[in-house]
Formats: structure tokens, C-alpha cells, sequence
């Protein structure tokens, strides 16, 4: 079967089968591998990506459910500048700033999460951020420099 | 061609575009509906089940949207928990959403999946059952009571098609839950309410199928206030005994939860 979707503001369209995930898509028609693959099954949230604007564990989606939709990858993240550069979106230099990575597996589902509870929480409340963070394992960071990039994106947001 | 894929069974994908259509094209056996995906792709993952087609119901027009009628919150079965946890119209059912697994989860899984897959430990159970909702299928409407018969059992035939769900609005509401640290599912969690058919308290996790706790509910129905409880308990024997929690632990979670769930107490 063929889909076509928006992927990272391109109309793209690729072969595939049903039983194809979402993630394997990126992954191996796209190339885009910092879409990481921890777990398989739903658990660590390394494979987090937006589907119409809200983050989703791509390896639970199959790629046959994005077609006519909008998949936003961390690859799409950074703002594109003139002369073909890139500036980091500010939650990835907030992770910079607070060493919210260290091995980074887990960073670009971190992010893609993080910006999903940046829209759309109201306020830095750590709490939330956390309950929002459920679905995102790290191993290394012990979270809290995680939770404190996000809350910094949240307050520059105002 | 893709590396994944010797995972799942081989399945054909169809989007059909209306209820009819969708209905139709189930053939009542090897034919599933898939919405959100979140319980039904790890069992297929599992290679659990075979099916020989999905067929995507997550966008019919039918199953979306939220409709606030008077005295009632008619909920579409496409409708994702994050959607519902948004919704503000009944505070203890959007508390209730919003517990559900994780975000990314909330952003897929739907209130129609969760209803059809009927988990032992699903949070919608406790909310359409303490609310004594009413669950509207492509054929006729099946009342919460007469809905969940067994673990991941329900009184659906096969390629019947959960549209929506229409739940009474409370005058008072109440939901708390012990979560499972690792997946987010209640290890029990009660719900309450008082309706203006009477109070009702539902108990999910703690046994093969959601219940009611009719004990509960008489000594609310005069007093519905912490005080009324005192006293009452939940005799282990039917209760669930797995890794998570003895049947004794689950036994007494359930008064202490109604007691919370009580306690938040406010409007519906
Ligand atoms: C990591 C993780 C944590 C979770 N934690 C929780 C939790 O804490 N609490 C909880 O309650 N749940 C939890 N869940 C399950 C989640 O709520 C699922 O969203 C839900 O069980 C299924 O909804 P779905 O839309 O994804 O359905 P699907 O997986 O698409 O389908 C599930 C079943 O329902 C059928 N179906 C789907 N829609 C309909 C319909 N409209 N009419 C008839 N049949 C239909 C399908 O054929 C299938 O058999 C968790 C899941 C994951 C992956
Ligand atoms: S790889 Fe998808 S949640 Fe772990
Ligand atoms: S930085 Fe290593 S898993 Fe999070």
C-alpha cells in the first residue's frame, strides 16, 4: 500500500504494508534515525514523535494510521535558516543549558514529549511535568535536569 | 524490504468512511476495528491474535466529538483520553482520562478501545459503570451494568461498533485510583458518584470485571460523606492476586480509595 503524509512540513509519500510501524517507516524509508527504538512495546517512549501536533510512541502507531496526516520528527525540530543552517528550537537549548542529556538515547523523545507539555501546559508546575514525563524512560539523567529544561521552555513561553 | 517486518502477522488495512461502511466491511470474525492501537498492536505484536484486516475507525465522523446535552455528556467512542482529560464538563472523568497510562498513550488510545478491550484494570470501566452510562453501538444501546460480563469480555457481538457514550451528569463525583508505577493502571480504583438516580460506586482492577459495591452504595445514599463508610469492608475472597497486590492488599485499598474518591468530592 502507498502513504502520503506531511513529515516535518514536506508532503512525502512511501510504499509500505499494513503492518508496517510508523517508526520503521521513518527509520528505513526516511533515513530519519533519531526517531530511536528502545523498547518495541509501548514502554520507554524513545520513539516519540507528533501525529497532527500531539507526541505518540511511533513504534504503537502503524504507518498505514499517519497517512493524510502531519508527522513531526525531532529531525524537524530545529528551525531552518538561511544558507541551509539550523537553530536549535529553545527546549533543545534549554536541555543544553541544564545537561538534560547524557547518553541521549532517550533525548528525542524527551524533546518530542517535552514540547507537547510545553504547548500545552500552563505553567512550569513540576508535578504535571513529571505525570507528563510517565511515558519517557532515561536512565542516565535522573530526570530532574529534564524536568527543569521543560519548565524553563514553559516560563520563556510566558 | 523493512526490517520489522517479521513482527506482526501479515493484515490488510482498511479506512472505510462512515459507521455503515465500517460495520459492513466487518465480517464478524477475522476482521478487527482498530482506534488508538495502544492495547490492540501490542497484542498483535504478540502475535495474540491473527486478524486477516483492521479496519481504522479512528476517524469516522460518527465516533468524534464531545456533545454537552442537558443532564448529560455524550462522549464520541473515537474520542482520545488526553480529549476527555481536557474536557471539563465532569471533573472526576477527566481526572479519570488523565490517569490513564501516559501522555503519549492518552494521545492515541480512545474511549471506545478502551470500553471494547475491557481490560480487567481499565480506567473507563470505573467511570461508565459508577456513572450507570449508556453505551450507543451501531445497533442499540447497552446499559454500563449489563456491558462488562468478563476479563476482557463484553456483551458486544461480533462486529459490533461502539459509537458513542452517554453519561449521566453527576451531581457529585469522585475517582481515585492506586496506579501501577510501571504501566499507569489502576491496581484498583474507585469511582463514586451520586446521580439523580441515586449513588453509585464501581471498582475497577481488583477483580476479572469491573463491579459495583451495592453495600456502599445504600450507605451513601443517606449520607454521602466520608462518615458514612465507617466501618465497612470488602471481603478478599473474589478479589484479583497477582504480582502487583494480594487479594487481602486489594481488599484494603478499595474502602480507602472510595474514601478519597469521596473526598475530592466536588461538583460532578
Ligand atoms: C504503555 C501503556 C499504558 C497503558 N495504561 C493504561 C491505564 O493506565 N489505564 C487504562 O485504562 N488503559 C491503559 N492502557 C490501554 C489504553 O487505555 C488503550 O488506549 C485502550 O485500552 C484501547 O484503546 P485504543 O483506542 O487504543 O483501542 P485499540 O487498541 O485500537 O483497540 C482495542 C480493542 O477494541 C476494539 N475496538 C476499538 N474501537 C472500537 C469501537 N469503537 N467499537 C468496538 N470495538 C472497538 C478493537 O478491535 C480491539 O479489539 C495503556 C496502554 C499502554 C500501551
Ligand atoms: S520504542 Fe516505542 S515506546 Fe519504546
Ligand atoms: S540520557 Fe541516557 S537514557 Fe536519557
Amino acid at each position: 500500500m502507498r502513504v502520503a503524509f506531511t513529515l516535518n512540513g514536506r508532503n512525502v509519500e512511501a510504499e509500505t504494508e499494513p503492518r508496517i510501524l510508523l517508526v520503521t517507516l521513518l527509520r528505513e524509508a526516511f533515513g530519519l534515525t533519531g526517531t530511536h527504538v528502545g523498547c518495541d512495546t509501548g514502554q520507554c517512549g524513545a520513539c516519540t514523535v507528533h501525529l497532527d501536533g500531539r507526541a505518540v510512541k511511533s513504534c504503537m502507531v502503524l504507518a498505514a494510521q499517519a497517512d493524510g496526516r502531519s508527522v513531526l520528527t525531532i529531525e524537524g525540530v530545529a528551525a531552518k535558516g538561511e544558507n541551509g543552517g539550523e537553530s536549535l528550537h529553545p527546549l533543545q537549548t534549554a536541555f543544553r543549558d541544564h545537561h538534560a542529556l547524557q547518553c541521549g538515547f532517550c533525548t528525542p523523545g524527551m524533546v518530542m514529549s517535552g514540547l507537547d507539555l510545553a504547548a500545552h501546559l500552563d505553567s512550569p508546575d513540576e508535578t504535571a511535568i513529571r505525570h507528563g514525563l510517565d511515558g519517557n524512560l532515561c536512565r542516565c539523567t535522573g530526570y530532574r535536569p529534564i524536568v527543569e529544561a521543560i519548565a524553563q521552555c514553559i516560563r520563556e513561553k510566558g | 524490504m523493512y526490517s520489522g517486518e517479521g513482527l506482526m502477522f501479515p493484515f490488510d488495512y482498511l479506512r472505510p468512511q462512515s459507521v455503515a461502511e465500517a460495520v459492513a466491511a466487518h465480517d464478524g470474525e477475522e476482521r478487527r476495528y482498530l482506534a488508538g492501537g495502544q492495547s490492540l498492536l501490542a497484542a498483535l505484536k504478540l502475535r495474540l491474535a491473527q486478524p486477516t484486516a483492521l479496519i481504522d475507525v479512528a476517524r469516522l465522523p460518527e465516533l468524534s466529538g464531545i456533545e454537552a446535552e442537558p443532564g448529560r455528556l455524550v462522549v464520541g467512542a473515537g474520542t482520545t483520553h488526553a480529549a476527555l482529560a481536557e474536557c471539563r464538563e465532569i471533573a472526576a472523568l477527566a481526572r479519570l482520562a488523565g490517569s490513564i497510562g501516559d501522555l503519549q498513550v492518552r494521545n492515541m488510545g480512545t474511549l471506545g478501545g478502551a470500553l471494547a478491550n475491557a481490560d480487567p484494570a481499565g480506567d473507563h470501566a470505573a467511570g461508565v459503570l459508577g456513572l450507570g452510562a449508556d453505551i450507543h453501538t451501531d445497533r442499540r444501546i447497552i446499559a454500563a451494568d449489563d456491558f462488562f460480563l468478563g476479563m476482557f469480555e463484553t456483551a458486544l457481538e461480533p462486529g459490533e461498533l461502539i459509537v458513542s457514550v452517554s453519561y449521566p451528569r453527576p451531581r457529585r463525583a469522585g475517582y481515585a485510583k492506586v496506579r501501577n508505577p510501571a504501566s499507569g493502571y489502576p491496581v484498583a480504583g474507585v469511582f463514586v458518584a451520586e446521580t439523580d438516580d441515586g449513588v453509585r460506586v464501581a471498582v475497577t482492577g481488583a477483580a476479572a470485571c469491573p463491579f459495583r459495591l451495592t453495600q456502599f452504595e445504600m450507605a451513601l445514599a443517606g449520607d454521602f460523606s466520608v462518615a458514612a463508610l465507617e466501618g465497612l469492608g470488602v471481603p478478599a475472597g473474589e478479589l484479583s492476586r497477582d504480582l502487583h497486590a494480594s487479594a487481602e492488599y486489594r481488599a484494603a485499598l478499595i474502602p480507602v480509595l472510595a474514601r478519597r474518591a469521596l473526598g475530592q468530592g466536588g461538583e460532578g
